[in-house]
């Protein structure tokens, strides 16, 4: 019989090593005459166990990790294919409390299934929401994604169906579906995540907002920096192509729907949705003016729904399972689930998908098991370079939108990094403004001038020079950042500055003693 | 070089089609040449009706996009906040050191050019540098000189 070894294609699996696992087995199972047929999967997102190498048996799928290429002879010696045991076994996936705590909905399939397999994808309740979807009239299905409370996860957190709601109620020969897969946020990787692990189910949440609001084209905007999902994507759509789910009449609804991926090509800023649109449309990433809201004139000035990829891999679920279903996971006015990424000076890094609700102490000591060097963990930083630093006071803090925007600070997209007690929060809130400078896209001058100045003045209080009145310089210019700023490039980037020097204060005015010392 | 004009006016016909053509096209030029070469904002220009001065607004815009000749490889490390919080600010100390070069430098010996990045998604396995286009994750000082090693190899 043939035995089924899940070797992942993830880009996380494969910088530490997958590729070259997955070609020694293969050729250690020949030299053995072993009957092995090698599964390429998605990552189960324990990334501190990769390569995970999982094989399936009678009782389910068995683990072992972190496997390195010189295990491999040892791994058959000990007749790893039947699940035996190893220094390296980990027991059944299924049952590693680390995933078993997890609510997985958005990821329910990831790590589990040959991403690039549209019959893995529909054997594993796959298209099963654009089935509802077509048997539905566009307003119902807005009225289903509304009613989940499905809020936009790149970051914004902006209700997802009011959103296709105006782009359905706008009449156009043409309207798009542009999904923002120009994940830029240090310490974000689900989306990375989905488009090279589950593409198919993003495919189908974009075939089924074109079928909501009436839109015949989309286009995945892909970060540069992820070459491993742009490979998997176009393998999806191809085969979503072959099979009818994608193109000019999708599995015979006389409905038509194309879709290309895009390639961004390394600017921060085209995250945010107007200077996505304008790089779509070939310009300079520039950020516009709102309004007109994209939903309105997006791009090519037509309609246009610009929805994250963990936003629209969500919608099949919703379609198939239900909106009360989807809506009775989560906390106040933060529906579902929330795909969250432990990253930084973190033990077990990887993806944890949960209710909203669980604290950030859950997640970093529960799952994480505290940081990697074994120092306390200091601060944390959530939702990418434009969110605050928490400091460990504020552990137990819900993640739920309300509760992180009352501490003035924000969910983002999920990522939270663990720093250790060696980090200089004055260095931290330096590289805010520095990073701000890099990727500003020049359009308006607090973001474009105030950046610069910003890591200045965080220069001299870094040397220790005129630092009480250098704290108030930069808390004003924090200030009119914040309030005079186009887009949340310069509009945020004050809120790790000013997180780091409220919470962290001894970092920013001890700096006197210890230069002069 | 000599076909690099009649390899960018095929690329340029093949691509003027598109809808927003200009960054599919200034990839597949970067794809096929390493670089967007400066005699081809002419072409593309008028390939694609716009001024040179817009296709040089948005070849300088990206940080992807070169305009000259890079290494035979190509060293990206990651500087975001996760591979800081793991030592990246040492590790790109170590590369400039080694490789005695800054960002967006290329090696005496034309094997690598050094380049910033921010953020290759692998925040879960920091410090992260791409050789390339592969990935390697809890980059040490040591394996980052093996990868140093076997690219000049």
């Amino acid at each position: 019989m043939t035995i089924e070894i899940y070797i992942p294609r993830d880009s996380s699996a494969l910088s530490m090593g997958a590729e070259k696992v997955a070609l020694a087995i293969g050729n250690e199972a020949k030299k053995r005459g072993l009957d092995v047929h090698i599964i390429r999967n998605g990552s189960r997102g324990l990334y501190w166990l990769e390569t995970m190498v999982e094989v399936s048996t009678a009782s389910g799928r068995v683990a072992y990790g972190p496997v390195k290429v010189g295990d491999v002879p040892s791994l058959f010696d000990a007749d790893f294919v039947h699940g035996k045991a190893h220094a390296l076994n980990l027991g059944l996936t299924e049952e590693l409390p680390w995933l078993k705590k997890q609510q997985r909905l958005t990821f329910a399939r990831v790590g589990i299934t040959d991403p690039i397999s549209l019959a893995d994808y529909i054997a594993h309740e796959g298209y099963q929401g654009l089935k509802n979807a077509l048997r539905l009239s566009a307003s119902e299905i807005v009225k289903i994604v509304t009613d989940s409370g499905l809020r936009g996860r790149g970051g914004a957190a902006f209700p997802t169906g009011i959103k296709w709601n105006t782009v359905l109620g706008c009449q156009s020969e043409q309207k798009y579906i542009v999904c923002n897969a120009d994940e830029g946020d240090s310490g974000t990787y689900s989306d990375r995540m989905i488009m090279e692990g589950d593409p198919f189910v993003l495919i189908e949440g974009m075939t089924i907002a074109a079928i909501a609001v009436g839109a015949t084209q989309g286009y995945i905007y892909l970060r540069s920096e992820y070459p491993h999902a742009l490979v998997t994507l176009n393998a999806a759509i191809e085969a979503a192509n072959q099979a009818g789910y994608l193109g000019a009449d999708i599995l015979g609804s006389g409905r038509a729907f194309y879709l290309e991926v895009r390639r961004a090509a390394g600017a921060y800023v085209c995250g945010e949705e107007t200077s996505l649109l304008e790089s779509l449309e070939g310009k300079r990433g520039q950020v516009r003016f709102k309004p007109p809201l994209p939903a309105i004139e997006g791009l090519f000035g037509k309609p246009t729904v610009v929805n994250n990829v963990i936003s629209l891999a969500t919608v099949p679920i919703i379609l198939h399972k239900g909106a009360q279903y989807y809506a009775d996971f989560g906390m106040g006015r933060s529906r579902g689930t929330l795909p969250i990424q432990l990253a930084g000076n973190i033990k077990q890094g990887g993806l944890v998908e949960l209710a909203f609700g669980a604290t950030l102490r859950e997640l970093l000591y529960d799952f994480g098991g505290g940081s990697a060097t074994g120092r306390p963990i200091r601060a944390v930083q959530v939702g990418g370079p434009l969110g605050a630093f928490l400091p460990e006071s504020q552990f137990d803090t819900p993640l739920d939108y309300e509760a992180f925007s009352q501490l003035w600070a924000v969910l983002g997209h999920g990522g939270i990094v663990a720093f250790d007690d060696s980090v200089d929060m004055a260095v931290m809130a330096r590289y805010a403004f520095e990073f701000c400078a890099i990727e500003s896209c020049g359009k308006c001058t607090p973001c474009r001038i105030g950046s610069t100045r910003g890591a200045e003045v965080m220069d001299q209080i870094i040397a220790g020079k005129d630092t009480v009145k250098n704290i108030k310089l930069v808390r004003d210019l924090s200030d009119t950042m914040l309030n005079g700023s186009l887009c949340a490039l310069g509009g945020m980037t004050p809120y790790p500055v000013l997180s780091a020097m409220n919470h962290f204060p001894e970092d920013f005015e001890t700096k006197k003693a210890s230069a002069a010392a | 070089m000599q076909d690099l004009p009649i390899k960018i006016d095929a690329l340029i016909a093949k691509h003027q089609h598109l809808p927003g053509a200009l960054l599919p096209l200034l990839h597949a030029i970067q794809d096929e040449v390493g670089y967007v070469p400066e005699a081809s904002y002419k072409p593309i220009a008028k390939g694609l009706n716009l001024s040179v001065a817009e296709v040089h607004g948005v070849v300088t815009f990206y940080h992807h996009f070169r305009t000259h000749k890079p290494g035979r490889h190509t060293l990206q490390i990651c500087r975001a906040e996760s591979c800081q919080a793991m030592g990246s600010v040492a590790l790109e100390a170590h590369a400039k050191q080694c490789l005695n070069i800054d960002y967006h430098q290329t090696t005496k010996d034309d094997a690598i050019t050094l380049e910033p990045v921010y953020c290759l998604g692998n925040c879960a396995l920091s410090p992260a540098v791409m050789m390339d286009d592969e990935i390697y994750g809890r980059v040490s000082a040591a394996d980052l000189d093996a990868l140093v090693a076997e690219a000049t190899a």
